[in-house]
């Protein structure tokens, strides 16, 4: 099937099965490798991106229902010049990754987290950030990476 | 940015961008994707294997039994134990894929290669494969009751038998003699390392030249491909393995496993691309567990709380078969359980069982953990039982009085290098306001609060910079402990470093720029680390055990010393001076006396290249190599102390605040260690809390997915109050000693000793991990489970 959609901001198609999960449309026939998979039950966030500026894991959508959508990757959260997005910049400043292989699902998540609340509480990050597991960080510096971006610390 | 300072990773921007390649984001035309076909069973006999309607579907290229496989003849060996901790120990072959039985749920019982991800996946459910069910070793405590075999043709589920037991009449007196006597015994239960990253494998042969390209996610890319050679035959000298970005390892990616061995010899034979992705259910099975022993831990001690004596018995699953390291897990621990006390008399013996369960290896910390979490577990028992507060029945017992100390040897036999135990635990108990919690946690005893407190603490040792060669050998390891660094100055100045080190989230790249800005005076982003590549980087031996730093960052300091001694002749040679007179200071070299005539080193690197004008006998390019096999081991320690809250009505507990003070020597990168500290905190938390491979009575993994198994979320976890101590390592030259486990070391027993603490008013002693609301709420009323 031919699903039509915008990924960060230049249109494309693919050729999918019905089957194929967006986060493998994304990965294997758009090479953004950027999105990450780390699990098979929608639990862990790494394939988080934004759809139609919504933060979605897109292991749960087929690619097919991306059809005429707005995505959002990692790839596109910094600008043409290569400056950071504010929430990668606060993650490099307060070492919120390790390996990286949570982070860009962490950013995507954390982004759209602020832009439903700009100013959030700790917990309230941690409650926000719940789907998206890290091994490396503990999440101290990940949650420290998010108030730093809202402002708060 | 020199050493000590917090400087920002130079790896991030790549990572923070999705430019970092993982191996699932390499691809290569032509590439076959293997799809396992894995056994349902614990135990079985295999009658037969039929891929025909498997073969017969679009994009299928192949499929394969074990019985196929070993037909083919790819295997010279059966996959590697390095560790054979004893002559006698029982090593059945194991197989990448298993012709006659399989021996734990997942086992590889046929391999399908399909032209895309979903098409492997397909055609593996379309295998057809008949079993014979046999009894199966569901668990330790099946295992070491020896009633059913894991192993048919074995007679015993027992592997060996293996004992430190230096000076058993010293202990058996202090048994004899002893005011008061403990015994703890614990389970350790089985852990899923789940790095965030699954485990994958691609590779891309050179049908022509007989070469062949492995990337991996592996932490032992140079491991791999000596022992890729030895089990499949093919030349060393033509393999090339990769490990490009690795998300995590955590002991987890310290293994030779069947898909990479698959997938190179399958590549091979096939002359084409061969990859594979473990799915995150799958990783239950395809990549091995950590801990699962039960431990057996008695403390004997005068009246004054002086503990004379420690005995220890451990059993250990090993799982199905014997990977790398598994047998030797647990005697990576044993020099350990006497942990920071000075107790003259120590015992130790362990039994490896086999269950038909996945195999058993390194997890964070590998054996490390366990010791602490004995020790400390049986301090606050003995405290319990002697009416004294903890922190001064540790404080009574520290090596040296808990003043500074070098070269001790403990009873264990290991010396340790440094430690400086009593200022570490003031500093914690004063940051966690040690008493004030005590008066609160009386207040709410007092008022029969529906919230309880607990708190726990524990002074760790760990041992890390694996390892001085010698003593591997001495326990039968087979594996060197040596790492190499080439430091290069390059013609225009730049500096190219090669590691043999293979970082997966630690920083290297950043540490190593520091110390090598630190030696030659320049900016750490002129330096470039050239690593996990044994094309790049031929020698090595790569990272786990918290070696990075104390034996592969300390080669590179070395190195970068030889480059200088070489500079300062050049130096010297420019100056016409004598190279006694050249001094050396930030990068420049000048004459005594002479300041202001001086040269970078940076600016030697070209005359090197250039080679018009050397000293006599000298070699052109200014580079040098260092292989560092370090004369000890390295001992970081450090006090946690966790406070717990304890809801006596539904036992949920919650973590309400966690004090970590580290001590892993001299510091490098301040920001890095303070990361490795509270990542390694949380997975001891979670072992403690959460976590735990849960099996059925037929050997059943009953939580493979993140759905059931449960790693923490940013929810469980409070923020963590860090500091630290430094007492410099006798053992480099850095004085530096470790901090990539030491979290884990100490966290599970803090917390478990909180949640003690909490319910001893009920007559709790002891509570299994992990420390479950059910778990809880049962202790509360008195029932054991
Ligand atoms: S891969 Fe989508 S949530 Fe884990
Ligand atoms: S940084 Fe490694 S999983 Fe989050």
């Amino acid at each position: 099937m031919k699903v039509d959609l915008t990924v960060n901001g230049s249109a494309m198609s693919a050729d999918v099965e019905p089957r194929t999960l967006l986060v493998h449309l994304i990965r294997d026939d758009l090479d953004l490798t950027g999105t990450n998979v780390g699990c098979d039950t929608s639990s862990c966030g790494a394939c988080t991106v934004h759809v139609n500026g919504e933060s979605v894991k897109s292991c749960t959508m087929f690619a097919v229902q991306a059809q005429g959508l707005e995505i959002t990757t990692i790839e596109g959260m910094a600008a043409d010049d290569g400056t950071l997005h504010p929430m990668q910049e606060a993650f490099r400043q307060c070492h919120g990754l390790q390996c990286g292989y949570c982070t860009p699902g962490m950013v995507m998540a954390a982004t759209s987290l602020l832009k439903q609340n700009p100013s959030p509480s700790e917990a309230e990050v941690r409650e926000g950030l719940e789907g998206n597991l890290c091994r490396c960080t503990g999440y101290h510096n990940i949650v420290k990476s998010v108030m730093s971006a809202a402002g708060g610390a | 940015m020199t050493i000590g300072t917090p400087m920002l990773r130079k790896e991030d921007p790549k990572l923070l961008t999705g430019e970092g390649k993982f191996v699932d984001d390499i691809h290569v035309s032509g590439e076959l994707w293997m799809g396992m076909v894995r056994s349902p069973m614990a135990h079985a006999k295999i009658l037969s294997v039929d891929v025909s309607e498997a073969l017969k579907m679009p994009g299928v290229h192949s499929a394969y039994s074990g019985a196929d496989l070993n037909g083919m003849g790819l295997w010279a060996a059966p996959l590697p134990c390095a560790w054979p901790v004893t002559e006698d120990m029982v090593n059945p072959p194991h197989f990448p894929v298993a012709a006659e039985y399989a021996r734990h749920v997942g086992e590889i019982v046929a391999v399908v290669l399909a032209d895309s991800r979903y098409g492997a996946a397909d055609a593996a459910e379309a295998v057809i494969v008949d079993f014979e069910q046999l009894p199966a070793v569901a668990s330790l405590d099946e295992a070491v009751a020896d009633s059913k075999m894991a192993h048919s043709d074995l007679s015993t589920n027992k592997a060996y038998h293996w004992a430190l037991e230096p000076d058993n009449a010293a202990v058996e007196a202090a048994f004899a003699n002893a005011a008061h006597t403990v015994t703890g015994n614990f389970v350790q239960q089985r852990m899923i390392p789940a790095a965030m990253e699954p485990r994958g494998v691609l590779a891309v042969p050179s049908p022509h030249g007989g070469e062949l390209t492995l990337y991996s996610a592996s932490q032992v890319p140079h491991l791999l491909k000596v022992l890729i050679a030895a089990t499949t035959g093919l030349p060393e000298n033509k393999l090339r393995v990769i490990a490009p970005a690795v998300g995590g390892g955590f002991g987890a990616k310290l293994n030779v496993n069947p898909d990479e061995l698959l997938a190179a010899t399958l590549s091979n034979k096939l002359a084409k691309p061969v990859r594979w992705t473990e799915t995150r259910s799958e990783a239950a099975f395809s990549t091995h567990q950590g801990r699962g022993q039960n431990q057996r831990i008695e403390l004997a001690a005068d009246a004054d709380g002086k503990v004379t004596g420690c005995r220890v018995h451990l059993d250990a699953d090993m799982g199905a078969y014997m990977m790398l390291i598994t047998p030797g897990v647990p005697l990576l621990g044993s020099f350990l359980y006497t942990g920071v006390y000075d107790i003259p008399a120590f015992g130790f013996t362990c039994d490896g069982h086999f269950t038909n369960l996945t195999p058993t290896d390194a997890y964070r910390g590998a054996g490390r953990p366990e010791a602490s979490y004995a020790i400390e577990r049986a301090m606050d028992m003995l405290a319990a039982e002697m009416g004294m507060d903890p922190a001064e029945l540790r404080r009574r017992n520290y090596i040296a009085g808990g003043d500074h100390f070098e070269n001790f040897t403990v009873s264990s036999t290991l010396a340790f290098d440094s430690g400086h135990y009593g200022p570490n635990l003031d500093k914690a108990l004063e940051m966690a306001d040690y008493d004030g919690l005590r008066a609160e946690q009386k207040k709410r005893r007092d008022a029969g609060d529906a919230k309880q407190l607990g708190i726990g603490m524990v002074t760790y040792v760990e041992i890390c910079g694996l390892a001085p060669s010698r003593a591997l050998g001495g326990l039968n390891f087979n594996s060197g402990g040596w790492e190499h660094a080439t430091v290069r100055m390059l013609p225009t100045g730049k500096v190219e470093v090669v590691s043999g080190s293979t970082p997966h989230g630690q920083g290297h790249e950043t540490s190593w720029s520091q110390i090598i800005a630190t030696k030659f005076g320049m900016d750490p982003n002129d330096v470039e680390v050239l690593h996990s590549d044994t094309a790049l980087s031929p020698l090595g031996l790569d990272t786990y055990g918290s070696r990075s730093l104390s034996v592969g960052g300390v080669a590179i300091a070395m190195a970068a010393d030889k480059v200088i001694e070489k500079a300062r002749l050049m130096a010297a040679h420019m100056f016409e001076a004598a190279p006694g007179d050249v001094e050396y200071e930030n990068g420049s070299f000048s004459v005594k006396g002479t300041p202001a005539k001086s040269v970078h080193i940076a600016e030697l690197g070209f005359g090197a290249f250039l080679a018009h004008d050397l000293p006599d006998g000298m070699e052109p390019n200014l580079q040098e190599q260092v292989s560092f096999d370090p004369p000890n081991f390295a001992f970081p320690f450090g006090t946690h102390v966790a406070v717990v809250e304890i809801d006596e009505g539904t036992g949920n507990v919650e973590l309400l605040d966690y004090i970590a003070v580290d001590d892993c020597g001299n510091q490098v990168n301040p920001l890095i260690v303070e990361g490795q500290v509270h990542g390694g905190i949380v997975q001891g938390v979670g072992q403690a809390l959460f976590e735990a491979a849960a099996y059925d009575e037929d050997g059943n993994c009953q939580n493979p997915s993140f759905l059931d198994y449960l790693v923490p979320s940013p929810m469980e976890m409070p923020n963590i109050k860090t500091d630290y101590t430094y007492t410099p390592s006798t053992s480099n030259i850095l004085g530096v000693k470790g901090v990539g486990e030491a979290g884990t070391i100490g966290s599970a027993a803090a917390v478990m000793n909180a949640v003690v603490d909490g319910l001893s008013p009920h007559g709790v002693k002891d509570m299994k991990m992990p420390a479950t609301p059910q778990r809880v709420w049962n202790a509360i009323q008195g029932v054991t489970v």
